[in-house]
Formats: C-alpha cells, sequence, structure tokens
C-alpha cells in the first residue's frame, strides 16, 4: 500500500493524477465567468416570486388589478391564470415533486409555498409588486412538529430501496451481549446554501425554449421541462457553464416553471432569480433526523446485534426518504443486523438530496455508537472498526469491490499521532480548554450512469470534448481534460472541455458522487475511439472528425457487487465549559476513493466536504416554528454555515485504491468527505468533556447545559 | 421595497430641518442595517437624508481628557483610533466583534446605536411582532427564543438589542448627543442623553426604542474620561467563530488595588433590549476582594433579576462564567 | 422613471465614469450587474451576510448590497473587473488560481476583493478581533493563519474552500512585503493560542 501526500503526484501514467490548476480558473479569479444570472439579454424582464404566508390551506381568488397597475408591471401569474403543466410522468428520479407544478391549484402544503409570479420591467419593480400583492387564504390547521415519537411514522418502502432490512434475532442477540448501546441520535434540518441563488432566464427562439440556468445537469432538466410542458425534448434546450454551488439543490425547481410560464405568456425573454430566504422553502433541505442505534457486541467488540431506525420527514405531497439507515448495510455485520428508514409527513417544503444523504446524518449516529461501545468494552475505537470489518456486504452479502477503510485508519493513525492518545476522557486541559481527539469511518457508494460524449478531432490538431456535465466547483471540467488528454495520448493543453449545455446528449447529472466518474467514462470511451481512428492516418476535414459514445451497455454489463468510497477521519476540539465553545483544532482526513484524477481539486473537493462536516456538528440548523410552520431566521445571519474562522487547518490525503471495474479507475470523491465528520467530531468532544453529545449541532447552550447537568449530578 | 425621495445633505441643519418637514423621512448612514430592513419591508421610509457625508466624522479628544465621536464615524475607524485603541480597549475589541470587516467600514457610530433587532420574528414581515406592529403579539416567547432576553424584558417583547459596540459605551458612561429642529422657529436645538437613559424599557411599547426626540440626529458619543478604562476588555460568546452576532458577551474594566476591586465597569450584551449595565455587580464588588468568588457573586446578584424563558436559561449560565473568566484575566494583570 | 424616486448619477467604477438614471431603490450591487455589465460582483444573499459582493469604496472593502446606487455618487468603486492590471493578475488573483483558492468560484471575486483590501488594513496596523492586545503600544498583529481567518470571515464560501483562501492569502501577503511564502503548509498553531473566544 502506498500514499500519496497532498499536493504531490500519485504514481498514474499520462496527464490524469498531476495536480491542474482548473482550466476556467483565470474566468473565476478575474470575475469573467458568467454564471446564470450573469448573462445579458436584450429586453429582459424580471419575476419575482410571491410565496404564502400560511402552512397549509387554500388560495382565495387573486386580485391582481392593483398590482397590475404599478409601475412597470407585465404580468402577475397564479393559480387563476398561469399556463398548465403535466406532472403525469417519471423522471430520472421517478414521478415529480408536484411543488414544482406552481400554480396549478388552490392548495397550499407548506408556507413559504409560491402563489404567483409578478413580472415587472425591473427587478425593483417586481420585487415591490410582489411584496404590496395581496393573497388571501383559507387558512387550515397544520402540523409540523417533527419528534421520535411520531405514532404516524411509517416504513415506505419500495422494490429499489428497500427500507427496512433485517436477519437474525435482535432481542436475542442483544439479551446474550456483554455490552449494549442503545441511544437516540438526532440531526436537525439543513439547508445546501450554495453561494449562488436559484437563477433562470427562459425565452423564446425560434421556436425553441431556451433556458440560461444554474443546474446540476442541463439534460436532466431539459427532460423534465419538457415533460411538465408537453414539448419535445429536442425544443427545449438549457444551458448551464457555471454553477455557484449546488449540492443536491439545484435540479427542476419552482423558479425555472415560473420563468417559462412567464417568457411564454410575454414572448420575451424572463429572468427569475430565488432570494436566500425563498432557498429555504423552494430549494429542497436536508430532512431532520431522530435515529435509534441499538448495539451489543461481545466483550471483545465483536458485533452481535446491530440496529439502526432513523425517522426523517418529508411533505404532504411527495415522498422523499432520508436514507440514514442504509451506511450500516455497508460498514458493519452483526448475527442480528436490522435497519429501517421510516417517514412522517407533515405540512413542510419536500426535503432532498443534499450532500451525502443518508450517509451524513446516519454516519454521525452510527459511528457515535461504535464510539460508545469502544468505551463500554475499553478498546481503541480502530481496534472496534478492526474487528468488524466484514468480508462481504452485510446485507447483500456480495463481495467488495475494493475496501480499503483499515489502509485509511492505519494511515490516518499514524500521521495525527493517535498512538499517544490517553483513551480516557475529561482529563487534557490546556489553560481553561479542555481539549479532546476522535475518530469514524466514512464510506459512500460509488456508481455510475450511462451518459453520452463527443470527441472531435479539430483540423489545427487540437481537441473538443462536448458532454452534457457541469461544474458545479467539483473541477470537473479539469478532470474531464485531464482524463481525455491521457486517453488522445496529447499535452492538456491541446483539449478543449465544453460542458453544460443539452445539446451536447445525455449525461448523468452532478451528483451522487457519480458526475466526474460517468462523464470520465463517456469520455475515455469516445476518445480512445477516436484515437485508433485518426492512427488509420487520413486528413482531418474542416468539420474534425467527431466519435460519440454511449456507455450504457458498459454499465450495464457491470457486475453487481458492493462498490463504495471509504475514509478515516480525525478531529481534534478544544472545548471551552465555561462558556460552551467548541473550536475544532485540527482534522484529518485519508480515503480509499478510487483514482484520483486532478489531486489540486480532489483536495478541495475531499476537504470542503469535511469542512461540511465541522459545519453540521458544530451550526448548521434550521429553526421551524410550530405555530407559524415558518423557518425562523431564514438567511446567513440565521442559519450558520462554517466562516473562515470556524476552520482549522484541514488535511485530506489517500490512499491508492483504483477501482478495477471503472476505465478511469475512479470511485467518485464529491460526498466521502462529509461522512463520519460529525462524528468524529463529537467523539473529540466526548474525549475532551467527558460528556457524549448525541444532538447536532453541539451548540454553546448545549455544552452549558450538559455541564449544569453534570454538577447537578455530583451534587445529587 | 417601496419607492422613495433621495436626499444628500451637508450639514446638520439641514438633516434636521428635512426630517422635521417630513417625518416619514429616516436619516441614512452607512445603510447596513436600514437598507437590510428596507429589502425585509420592516421599514418603508418616503425618503431617505443621506446624512453620511456630514462633517460628523471625527474623533476628538476633549479638555477634560474624554473622546468625542462623531455619529458618522466608521467602525473601523472607531475601532483602528489610537486613542481609543489605548485607553479604552474594550471598545475597540467590542467594535471588531461584530460584524465583518465589509460591514465595520461602512457602518457608523450613530447607526451601530440605533441598529433594530435580530430577532427572527421581528425580521419577517408574515410574522406577528409587537415591536414591529404594535399589538400583534410576541411569538419568541413560545416559539424561537434561544437567543432572546433574560433581563429586563416584558411579555410583550423578549428580544434583544444586537450591538456590541453599545455594550462597551454602556461600561464606559458614554452620552450620545444630538440634534433636533426644536429650537425656536425650527431652529437647530442640541440635546444628550447618557447611555443609561439612551434605550427605553420594554414594557408594553416595544417598538418605541430610544428616548430620542423625533426627528432628532445622532451628532455623536461623547466619552467621558474614564482611568479605569484602559483596563479592560470585551469578551463575545456567538454560535460560529466570526461573522456573528452574541449569545452572550460582557464588557468589563477594572482597577484593583492591594487585593480588592477599586473601581469596576461592568456591562452585558445580548440579554436585553439594550446594552446592560451591570450597576448591582458594580455595587456588590466594589471594596470587594478582587477573586473568583467575588466575582461569581457579584454576577449572580445582578443576575437574581433574570427571568429566562424555557429555552434560554444557559444565558445566565454563560453571562455569570463571562463575568467571572473577564474578571479574573483582568486582575491577573493581563491588559487585553 | 418618476424624479422623486430616481436619480441621474455618476458612478465612477474602475476609473470610468458612468452616467445613469437609477430608481432609489437600486443598490450598487444591482447598478453594476444589471445596468453596467459588470457581473463580476456576484449576489450571495443581498443582506450584508455573505461578502460575496464585496467591493472596494474609496479604496476600501464594503459590501455592495447594502450600497444604494445613488448614495455611493462621488465614491471611487473598484469591482473583481478592475483588480487585473494590462493584463497581469494581481497578485491575490495569482494566488487563488495557483492554490486553488476556490470551488465553485461564485463567492471568489468577493474573496479577492476582500482580501486585497484586507492586506491593506493589516499594513495600517489594524488590529483585529484575534488581536491579543489591542493597544497601540503593543507591537502591531502578525498576519497569521488566525488572524486572516478572522479578517477574512465576513466572506463565506459554502464549498468549504477556506483552507486554501488562507494558503493563497499568505501567499500573497508574502510577496507584497517581499517575504519568502513559506508559511504555506502551516502546522498547526501553538494550541494555546489557537482557540480564542
Amino acid at each position: 500500500m502506498t500514499t500519496a501526500t497532498t499536493g504531490t503526484t500519485p504514481p498514474a501514467e499520462g496527464a490524469h493524477g498531476s495536480p491542474h490548476t482548473r482550466v476556467e480558473g483565470p474566468e473565476k479569479v478575474t470575475g469573467t465567468a458568467r454564471y446564470a444570472g450573469d448573462v445579458p439579454f436584450a429586453e429582459l424582464a424580471y419575476g419575482w416570486l410571491a410565496l404564502s404566508t400560511v402552512a397549509r390551506g387554500r388560495v382565495r381568488p387573486v386580485d391582481t388589478a392593483s398590482v397590475l397597475a404599478m409601475p412597470g408591471v407585465l404580468a402577475v401569474l397564479h393559480h387563476g391564470n398561469a399556463p398548465h403543466v403535466n406532472t403525469d410522468y417519471a423522471g430520472m428520479l421517478g414521478p415529480p415533486d408536484p411543488t414544482i407544478a406552481v400554480f396549478q391549484n388552490d392548495r397550499v402544503p407548506h408556507r413559504g409555498w409560491p402563489v404567483a409570479l409578478v413580472v415587472a420591467e425591473t427587478s425593483e419593480q417586481a420585487r415591490e409588486a410582489a411584496e404590496a400583492l395581496v393573497v388571501e387564504y383559507e387558512e387550515e390547521p397544520h402540523d409540523v412538529a417533527f419528534d421520535a415519537g411520531r405514532p404516524d411514522a411509517y416504513a415506505p418502502g419500495g422494490p429499489e430501496k428497500p427500507d427496512v432490512a433485517e436477519k437474525g434475532d435482535l432481542a436475542a442477540q442483544l439479551a446474550s451481549s456483554a455490552a449494549v448501546v442503545d441511544e437516540e441520535y438526532t440531526t436537525p434540518e439543513e439547508h445546501h446554501s450554495p453561494m449562488e441563488p436559484h437563477a433562470a432566464t427562459a425565452r423564446w427562439e425560434g421556436g425553441r425554449l431556451e433556458l440560461v440556468d444554474s443546474n446540476q445537469g442541463s439534460a436532466w432538466i431539459v427532460n423534465e421541462l419538457a415533460k411538465l410542458f408537453s414539448l419535445d425534448p429536442s425544443s427545449v434546450r438549457v444551458r448551464s457553464e457555471h454553477v455557484g454551488g449546488a449540492f443536491g439543490s439545484k435540479g427542476v425547481r419552482a423558479h425555472q416553471v415560473a420563468a417559462v410560464m412567464a417568457a411564454t405568456v410575454l414572448q420575451r425573454p424572463v429572468r427569475v432569480v430565488l432570494t436566500r430566504r425563498q432557498m429555504f422553502t423552494l430549494t429542497g433541505y436536508r430532512s431532520p433526523t431522530a435515529q435509534r442505534v441499538r448495539l451489543g457486541a461481545d466483550a471483545d467488540g465483536r458485533l452481535r446485534a446491530l440496529e439502526h431506525d432513523s425517522l426523517s420527514l418529508t411533505s404532504t405531497v411527495h415522498e422523499f426518504v432520508e436514507p440514514s439507515a442504509g451506511v450500516a448495510r455497508v460498514m458493519y455485520d452483526a448475527t442480528a443486523h436490522r435497519t429501517a428508514n421510516r417517514l412522517v409527513r407533515l405540512d413542510v417544503p419536500t426535503p432532498t438530496f443534499m450532500r451525502a444523504p443518508g450517509e451524513a446524518p446516519g454516519s454521525f449516529a452510527l459511528e457515535s455508537a461504535l464510539d460508545e461501545l469502544a468505551e463500554q468494552c475499553g478498546l481503541d475505537p480502530i481496534e472496534l472498526r478492526a474487528r468488524n470489518e466484514p468480508e462481504t456486504g452485510p446485507v447483500s452479502g456480495l463481495p467488495f469491490s475494493t475496501r480499503n477503510v483499515l489502509a485509511c485508519f492505519r494511515e490516518g493513525a499514524d500521521r495525527f499521532g493517535w498512538a499517544e492518545r490517553d483513551p480516557r476522557p475529561g482529563i487534557r486541559r490546556e489553560g481553561h480548554l479542555l481539549i479532546g481527539t476522535g475518530t469514524a469511518a466514512a464510506s459512500f457508494p460509488s456508481r455510475a450512469i450511462p451518459s453520452t460524449a463527443a470527441v472531435t478531432a479539430e483540423q489545427d490538431g487540437g481537441f473538443t470534448v462536448r458532454i452534457t456535465a457541469a461544474d458545479v466547483g467539483t473541477g470537473a471540467r479539469t478532470a474531464l481534460a485531464l482524463v481525455a488528454a491521457d486517453a488522445l495520448g496529447v499535452p492538456t493543453d491541446q483539449v478543449r472541455v465544453r460542458i453544460g449545455d443539452s445539446d451536447f446528449g445525455q449525461a448523468m447529472i452532478a451528483g451522487g458522487s457519480m458526475g466526474t466518474r460517468s462523464w470520465a467514462w463517456a469520455v475515455t470511451a469516445a476518445a480512445r475511439d477516436l484515437r485508433e481512428q485518426l492512427a488509420l492516418g487520413g486528413s482531418v476535414p474542416p468539420e474534425g472528425i467527431t466519435v460519440r459514445s454511449d456507455t450504457a451497455a458498459a454499465i450495464g454489463a457491470l457486475t453487481e457487487t458492493e462498490r463504495h468510497a471509504y475514509g478515516a477521519q480525525f478531529a481534534e476540539v478544544a472545548v471551552d465549559t465555561a462558556t460552551g465553545e467548541v473550536r475544532v483544532r485540527r482534522m484529518l482526513g485519508i480515503f480509499a476513493a478510487g483514482r484520483i484524477v486532478n489531486p489540486l481539486t480532489a483536495r478541495g473537493q475531499l476537504v470542503g466536504g469535511m469542512i461540511w462536516g465541522i459545519s453540521m456538528a458544530l451550526h448548521e440548523e434550521a429553526a421551524r416554528d410550530d405555530a407559524s410552520g415558518a423557518t425562523v431566521g431564514a438567511d446567513f445571519a440565521g442559519y450558520h454555515v462554517a466562516a473562515n474562522a470556524d476552520v482549522p487547518h484541514v488535511e485530506a490525503d489517500w490512499v491508492t485504491d483504483v477501482d478495477p471495474d471503472d476505465p478511469v479507475g475512479i470511485k467518485g470523491i464529491g460526498e466521502i468527505g462529509i461522512v463520519g465528520a460529525a462524528a468524529a467530531i463529537a467523539n473529540a468532544v466526548w474525549h475532551a468533556t467527558g460528556v457524549r453529545h448525541r444532538h447536532l449541532p453541539i451548540r454553546p447552550d448545549r455544552i452549558l447545559r450538559a455541564e449544569e447537568d453534570r454538577a447537578g449530578a455530583r451534587r445529587g | 421595497m417601496r419607492e422613495f425621495g433621495y436626499q444628500r445633505v451637508f450639514d446638520v441643519s439641514g438633516a434636521v430641518a428635512q426630517l422635521a418637514a417630513e417625518p416619514g423621512a429616516r436619516y441614512l448612514g452607512g445603510g447596513t442595517n436600514l437598507v437590510d430592513l428596507m429589502k425585509t419591508g420592516v421599514e418603508r421610509p418616503a425618503r431617505l437624508v443621506d446624512v453620511s457625508r456630514l462633517p460628523l466624522g471625527r474623533i476628538e479628544t476633549r479638555e477634560d481628557g474624554g473622546l468625542h465621536i462623531g455619529a458618522t464615524v466608521t467602525n473601523s475607524e472607531l475601532a483602528a483610533h489610537p486613542e481609543v485603541r489605548s485607553r479604552y480597549p474594550a471598545l475597540t475589541q467590542a467594535v471588531l466583534a461584530g460584524a465583518s470587516g465589509q460591514l465595520r467600514n461602512v457602518a457608523t457610530v450613530g447607526g451601530n446605536l440605533l441598529q433594530r433587532t435580530r430577532c427572527g420574528y421581528f425580521g419577517d414581515v408574515t410574522q406577528p411582532c409587537n415591536k414591529r406592529e404594535p399589538g400583534s403579539g410576541c411569538p419568541a416567547v413560545a416559539g424561537e427564543h434561544r437567543n432572546h432576553a433574560i433581563l429586563g424584558a416584558s411579555e410583550h417583547c423578549v428580544a434583544v438589542h444586537p450591538s456590541d459596540m453599545g455594550v462597551a459605551l454602556a461600561a464606559f458612561d458614554a452620552v450620545v448627543t444630538y440634534e433636533t429642529a426644536d429650537g425656536p422657529g425650527g431652529a437647530p436645538s442640541r440635546g444628550e442623553l447618557p447611555m443609561a437613559d439612551f434605550y427605553l424599557p420594554v414594557g408594553s411599547t416595544p417598538h418605541v426604542e430610544t428616548a430620542l426626540p423625533s426627528g432628532a440626529l445622532i451628532t455623536g458619543v461623547t466619552l467621558p474620561p474614564a482611568p479605569v478604562a484602559a483596563h479592560s476588555r470585551y469578551r463575545k460568546v456567538r454560535e460560529r467563530a466570526s461573522y456573528a452576532f452574541a449569545i452572550g458577551s460582557v464588557a468589563a474594566a477594572l482597577d484593583v488595588r492591594e487585593g480588592s476591586v477599586h473601581e469596576v465597569r461592568l456591562a452585558f450584551g445580548a440579554v436585553a433590549s439594550r446594552p446592560w449595565r451591570a450597576r448591582e455587580a458594580e455595587r456588590v464588588l466594589t471594596g470587594a476582594p478582587a477573586d473568583a468568588a467575588g466575582f461569581a457573586a457579584a454576577a449572580d446578584a445582578e443576575l437574581a433579576a433574570a427571568a429566562p424563558l424555557s429555552g434560554n436559561g444557559y444565558k445566565v449560565t454563560l453571562i455569570r462564567n463571562l463575568v467571572v473568566a473577564v474578571l479574573t484575566e483582568l486582575s491577573e494583570g493581563a491588559s487585553r | 422613471m418618476d424624479p422623486s424616486t430616481s436619480s441621474d448619477i455618476t458612478l465612477d467604477i474602475n476609473g470610468e465614469k458612468h452616467a445613469l438614471l437609477v430608481d432609489h431603490r437600486t443598490t450598487l450591487l444591482d447598478a453594476l450587474r444589471e445596468r453596467l455589465d459588470l457581473t463580476g460582483t456576484k449576489k450571495g444573499c443581498d443582506q450584508g451576510q455573505c461578502g460575496a459582493c464585496t467591493v472596494l469604496i474609496d479604496g476600501q472593502r464594503a459590501v455592495s448590497c447594502l450600497q444604494l446606487a445613488v448614495a455611493a455618487e462621488g465614491r471611487h468603486i473598484t469591482t473583481i473587473e478592475g483588480m487585473a492590471e494590462g493584463g497581469q493578475l494581481h497578485p491575490v488573483q495569482q494566488a487563488f488560481l495557483d492554490l486553488d483558492g476556490y470551488q465553485c468560484g461564485y463567492c471568489t471575486p468577493g474573496q479577492i476583493c476582500s482580501a486585497v483590501a484586507m492586506l491593506d488594513e493589516h499594513a495600517a496596523g489594524w488590529p483585529s478581533a484575534v488581536t491579543g492586545d489591542v493597544r497601540t503600544e503593543a507591537a502591531p498583529p502578525e498576519l497569521t493563519p488566525e488572524e486572516i481567518r478572522e479578517r477574512m470571515s465576513g466572506n463565506l464560501c459554502r464549498c468549504g474552500a477556506y483552507v486554501q483562501i488562507v494558503e493563497a492569502v499568505t501567499r500573497a501577503a508574502a510577496e507584497r512585503t517581499g517575504t519568502r511564502p513559506d508559511g504555506i503548509a502551516e502546522k498547526p498553531a501553538d494550541p494555546a493560542t489557537e482557540v480564542s473566544a
């Protein structure tokens, strides 16, 4: 096993594997990179959404006369006059969330639901008119209270993702266990909060619907819009050249649909940009979770029983499951093994995929519980994990493609100085601070989705790659240039990569850590074919020579296996028990995540994920007000994401781990960085203070209350 | 945001005359709070009178050794001023603990004092709020109030004042100076309000926040000479390490002679509708031994009046611990 | 437009004068983006809570979303488009590019403008919230990673590029003072000073 050092080149042939600055970097540092809201249009009109102020009920007929008379106002769309859309279809992710079908009826399923779009000549006029629009409601009682004891919780089920998986006699195995952990863990509602708000400009151009948009997959958006508006997909074009962060939130959303409606009605370009506050109700979020983990083990730490039960919420109109219990199906086996994802339906917006859906909250609970079990067994937490390393998939029984989680722990422990750690909690003081360290494992599935790509040999000797990929900040554009250059056997600067245009054909979205793997596969296939063609000799015609690829057959032929990326997270924290402040002092993550195409940007992806873990552990939490059903403090002052001062020196590195069945060896790195990070921090807080924190985020008031409880217990 | 008129003024008498003539107008300083509130619809002025270019941008040493800080001095200028840094270090620390570099460069001293609460209900015009819409109710009492008041609140409003700067100013007995057009025949008239009287009790009128007369323009803040202030410290706790409002803060100045407290100044932030001068704690401490037990007893004396809600009782512990920590640090001679 | 709620103004941006009629409600940010096609300045929150719209006003960093365009008349405004000189990237821009101080790039123009002005603030001797002793009698604060983190905290980066941003700013600061940029591979700071209140 060899390991690479951050920033240096791991052994690999060709361009990929060498650090390469982003090909669009000069545009990004000079402000010339155009994001969706930056592209100018002649005759542009501005749309502003008006959102419901009740959590449940019906919209009364909307009187628009006074607003239409306001300066610059061009139109007001609402359920009484909006174009019809069709939601009776199955898209890439199944049937659409009905909440994207805006203005189709008078129902209000949650607070902050779009009830109208006001279009005006300027954004100032549109905003004021949308705020002036009086919308009346027949209000109905609502229920937004999420808690573990909901009697109406249910297991949704479905053939593709069974929501309950079980084997063995859990009660019997727990009863015969020498050590038992039985605890509840909760994570709050969390929001993607990309820096770039969702923005779309729609227009009709030569009989074609065109969108300039910020999304994770332009072909995906085309397919959904075509179905919604009953159009042929070839008559819709979506472009999304630069995307200011997405994290799962940038699919089809109300603003694109509303923009298309307005552009259709007005027959001029209409832009709809969401405000930061609107993003809290219109772009999805991660459901809060209430998770119960029960572990039973022999005295030597070998698991006899493992149960992970997770409750999350969804809206009343669409089913989305935060599959937090899934991570246990990959990580640890036990004689009796039960995992269940359950749901409760409330009068809230529909949650959605958010960076490491399932694994992020699930790993917090499971990896915290493992740490508690290690404490009970008097075992080092890494040794406990080593003793429970499964031979095959605990639920599937399938072999692992590669599984290098222990190599990550070995390398990480060595570099973090884990061997010198005194396992006893609450004993390291530096002045008024308590210091502790913690660790946790990480895993995330590695998958590929069929995609198409085109590679063109140009007459000038250069090459152009065209693929409907999206670079949401992952460095995909650069990675694909490196992969293509390698497959073509040419220097990287001879390759131009064009992405973010649905006219380039069907391709996977930037999501599920599958984007770069899926796209690199298609690009490699086309580039290799082209290279063979060029090797036959002959001249390149003026239009170039283009080879297209489609990876459907190759991906369909993959044998079923447990294919995942892994990692080991390490964190050191300092806790001021007088003020409740927790600061992460250093973090190290070692990952086994397939071949790393571009170490420079890969490090950013992994470190960025770990910083999401810091943010999740200590800061992020959207507060929903039971009385109104609204998020209180729906902005960056109320919803804290980690600021620069919260982030210490965070290091990420990787061990060699090449996927044998992938033409490039990629597994995907977009999500693995966050998995286990919050647990490592929570475990470090326990090691520092001796108190387990099972509810995120670990806020100052929670530290202070725990200290009071402990002082009370001492006195009592 | 509704349409509004805009007028830039270059002298104070012109400014106050404008507001006297048009009660729906508001002064615009740095705009870091007002423009935000206009975007969210909380403030809907008919006209903005831009006072940012008034000749009120200087910090001057007074004859008595105190400082006069002009109302349009920016937060950054205030924090970086050599006299402030050396003679009132807690004021510099308080200002630097607030907002971000970008905001401090624009936000003014006058505006900082007049900034509105960051209560999430106040900032959302679709929610009831007695401060924004008198009589509509206070959902925070039974709702989200983790960062709300434990001192001096009422059933009508439990919001806290967000200023860090104001906490240090309260500790140092600052006096707010202002002008109105209330003189004979609309002539300018000057007035002043000590920090202790500047903010009004919440009572049943949380929408009336200060004792400033209608149309008054803050022209500056006077800091009386206070040798004790040279040995002062501001400590702020928040839910992330920077760029966040306080959940509790303490400004303290301490003069210890022969083991006893000779003079002490103490004020708390994020616990009340105004910066909270802890006079009871100061009274208990003065003459008492300068040790942790004494500091804790003084904090307890002040916090005896605390009336926390179901979800913010931690603030009592937090403030108590902060008082002990900051006073201990000061008594150990670290002049920070 | 109604003359009582709009004004003819001239904005001085990157050394160029731009005459325009603005609705008083128009922020400097929207004037740049929607009227002058200077879209390098980004709108992240429109509430002064993220720093993506940071520009320099009379050389000092400020969020342009809370600045009314009409009130910005007479000020010298520098945006990200004005940072590079003669086709040569500003050292801060070059450092962000070389050291990958970004991912999606949306907060980047604000980060860069903020860093450029922050280095001036530090050079002027301004203390920060993590400066141990703010008194003028004390030595001016060194630009440690901890100081950079605090001073750059007004610019949120959701991708989590903070580590690389601090590295980039460290390098640019070292180039500015002519010292060797060897603070890049930063060791964890002294534990006693690393955590601050």
